[in-house]
């Protein structure tokens, strides 16, 4: 077979990696949709932020060192430590969880019963409150986020499938953090899907979501579920955080991948979990695709940057619900 | 004495001409008093439900029928009065602790999870009785799958019970609403709760549903002798149905006796079938 077909190949894995991070993104959302009907405008914010407090907790980074200075003349900025990885992020996720005790506290109790839209503003207001508190606390400069994953093209893959194609194919050129996040975000659906599937706080979490009232007369605290989803999008924020940082910075275009979940979302459907990981697949394979198969040669190329949002068009049009979304029924 | 000897004075059981055994009171309204802003929703008024009984509360529109099962159910809190749960003042809860203690119901507006199955919103019900961890939950081991499994019994006896075993895997926003109502039902029952609250159960039914909610009704608490207080427009059904009947007008407690004593009971005649004030 020729070099092409391998690299097509290629472009396809690559594809699936992508979107896997994709997926990553789109879980958080579908997370916080299911379980009260919020779509989370924050979900990108949270990621970025999640990013920053890692690599501060890394850096040993003085929260809002820049403020104090500023006030009080002050020139600080380091501790001067470097810390593991691993107790970093333990602290990083403690910092998400009391986020989402904030959250729960600060705002979603007071708007018990609001419709949808009203809370929806309450996350956008949310997003912006937290890229300016995140930039005071952490600073707005480009941060570098390595917490030990190893990078780059993985030479035991390529030079193990050298063999396949000629003299012109050197083997699969895969990059070996994308392979770790596939890993990981596989662990983390199945766990997800066993959570709200067969756990009685993933039942009660999809109750929540379709009836305040009834959730609360069949003995479920609306608080305490709030506070568990909240803090299980801040983790799934931090693990997409960890993999988007890692591959391209800690800086604020971190919260754009907010805007590529959108399309998978719409694919998959805002309520479904697999329904996420699939639409992240199909949309990072048909990009990817798209591009080398048409994009490239007959169109000039860059159209990795719009093959998305198309296609999300496109199901909004026939499919609003998505592949895997529930029907919306509405009885007269 | 103590508030708790107090509750149970008259706690002398008596069972009735079917055979039930009426037992003490489960629940005790003492002076309740409920205001919104300046309206007074509920005012002054005392009234107990007893263990094993079928209790009704009737009223024209806006008697505040539906504010006395909130206040019993701690959606509302009442200004004033106490309420005494098994011989005990409550302290003011959450609705959902006050699930926890074994009071479930059914809403006037059937409150379902629409997007859940007949199956997994009858499982809801059973919410309060699992125990098991997380961790053992999702990997399905042990005694949480023992758990898991008992409570899907209770569930499947229950659907028996209601004679909803067609519908088991539908979800229930596609359910016509005489069956919505009956798995509302369901989810409440699934709870085995000492006190079940049902806010006009029978609303906006045909004869033949009325006639089925009737019928299980009294089989829930003819079978598991299950404690019913329940709201009704239909004064028929309830005469049929409740053992003893409070009767509100306006927030005030007007009537409160059996069937036939509230009958014929003067004020109440007259808040139905209303009265000249000249």
């Amino acid at each position: 077979m020729s070099a092409e077909f391998f690299f097509g190949v290629e472009v396809f894995l690559n594809g699936l990696m992508a979107g896997v991070m994709y997926s990553l993104v789109a879980l958080g959302f579908v997370l916080i949709f299911k379980a009260s009907g919020i779509f989370n405008y924050a979900q990108g914010i949270m990621a970025l932020f999640a990013a920053m407090t890692l690599v501060g907790f890394q850096e040993g980074q003085i929260p809002f060192a820049h403020l104090f200075n500023a006030m009080f003349g002050m020139e600080m900025h380091h501790f001067g430590w470097h810390m593991n990885a691993f107790f970093a992020i333990i602290l990083a996720l403690g910092v998400m969880v009391l986020f989402a005790i904030l959250v729960e506290k600060l705002i979603l109790k007071h708007l018990v019963n609001q419709e949808p839209i009203i809370l929806f503003m309450a996350t956008i207001g949310l997003a912006y409150f937290m890229e300016g508190f995140g930039d005071l606390m952490w600073g707005s400069n480009v941060k570098k986020l390595d917490v030990g994953i190893p990078q780059g093209g993985n030479f035991w893959i390529e030079e193990n499938t050298a063999f396949l194609g000629g003299d012109a194919f050197y083997g699969f050129y895969l990059d070996t953090l994308d392979i770790y996040a596939t890993v990981i975000a596989t662990v983390l659906v199945v766990s997800l899907v066993l959570f709200s599937q067969y756990t009685k706080t993933g039942r009660a979490l999809r109750a929540v979501a379709d009836d305040h009232q009834a959730a609360l007369s069949v003995g479920i605290s609306l608080r305490a579920i709030w506070v568990i989803v909240w803090a299980i999008a801040g983790f799934v924020a931090l693990v997409a955080g960890i993999m988007w940082g890692a591959k391209s910075g800690v800086q604020f275009s971190l919260s754009l991948i907010a805007l590529k979940a959108l399309p998978v979302l719409m694919l998959g459907g805002f309520t479904s979990i697999p329904g996420a990981i699939i639409g992240g697949l199909i949309i990072g394979v048909g990009e990817k695709m798209f591009e080398f198969l048409i994009g490239a040669p007959l169109l000039g190329g860059a159209t990795e940057n719009w093959f998305a949002y198309m296609v999300a068009l496109v199901f909004l049009v026939f499919r609003p619900q998505g592949l895997f979304g529930e029907k919306i029924i509405e009885r007269v | 004495m103590s508030k708790k000897a107090e509750s149970r004075n008259d706690s002398d059981s008596y069972v009735t001409a079917d055979g039930r055994t009426i037992g003490p009171a489960v629940m005790e309204m003492r002076n309740i008093t409920l205001r919104f802003g300046g309206v007074v929703a509920i005012s002054d008024i005392s009234f107990d439900i007893r263990e094993g009984e079928i209790r009704a509360i009737i009223g024209p529109n806006g008697a505040g029928k539906s504010s006395m099962l909130n206040v019993i159910n701690g959606f509302y809190h009442p200004q004033e009065g106490e309420v005494l749960y098994k011989g005990e003042v409550r302290k003011p809860m959450k609705p959902y602790q006050i699930a926890h203690q074994g009071i479930a119901r059914t809403f006037q507006n059937i409150a379902l999870f629409k997007g859940m199955t007949t199956l997994d919103n009858i499982m809801t019900g059973r919410l309060t009785h699992m125990k098991q961890g997380m961790i053992s939950q999702m990997i399905w081991k042990g005694k949480a799958e023992r758990e898991e499994i008992e409570n899907r019994a209770i569930v499947e006896k229950v659907i028996d019970f209601l004679e909803i075993q067609s519908i088991r895997k539908t979800p229930v926003g596609r359910l016509p609403y005489g069956l919505q109502k009956r798995v509302e039902l369901g989810r409440a029952l699934a709870a085995e709760p000492s006190l079940l609250l049902l806010d006009e159960p029978m609303a906006g039914m045909n004869v033949e549903e009325k006639e089925d909610m009737s019928r299980f009704i009294l089989d829930v608490n003819d079978e598991f002798g299950t404690t019913i207080a329940l709201i009704e427009h239909d004064m028929g059904v309830v005469m049929d149905l409740a053992d003893r009947v409070v009767v509100m007008d306006y927030g005030r407690k007007i009537g409160d006796g059996t069937p036939d004593e509230v009958r014929n009971n003067q004020d109440v005649i007259d808040a139905y079938l209303g009265v000249s004030h000249d």
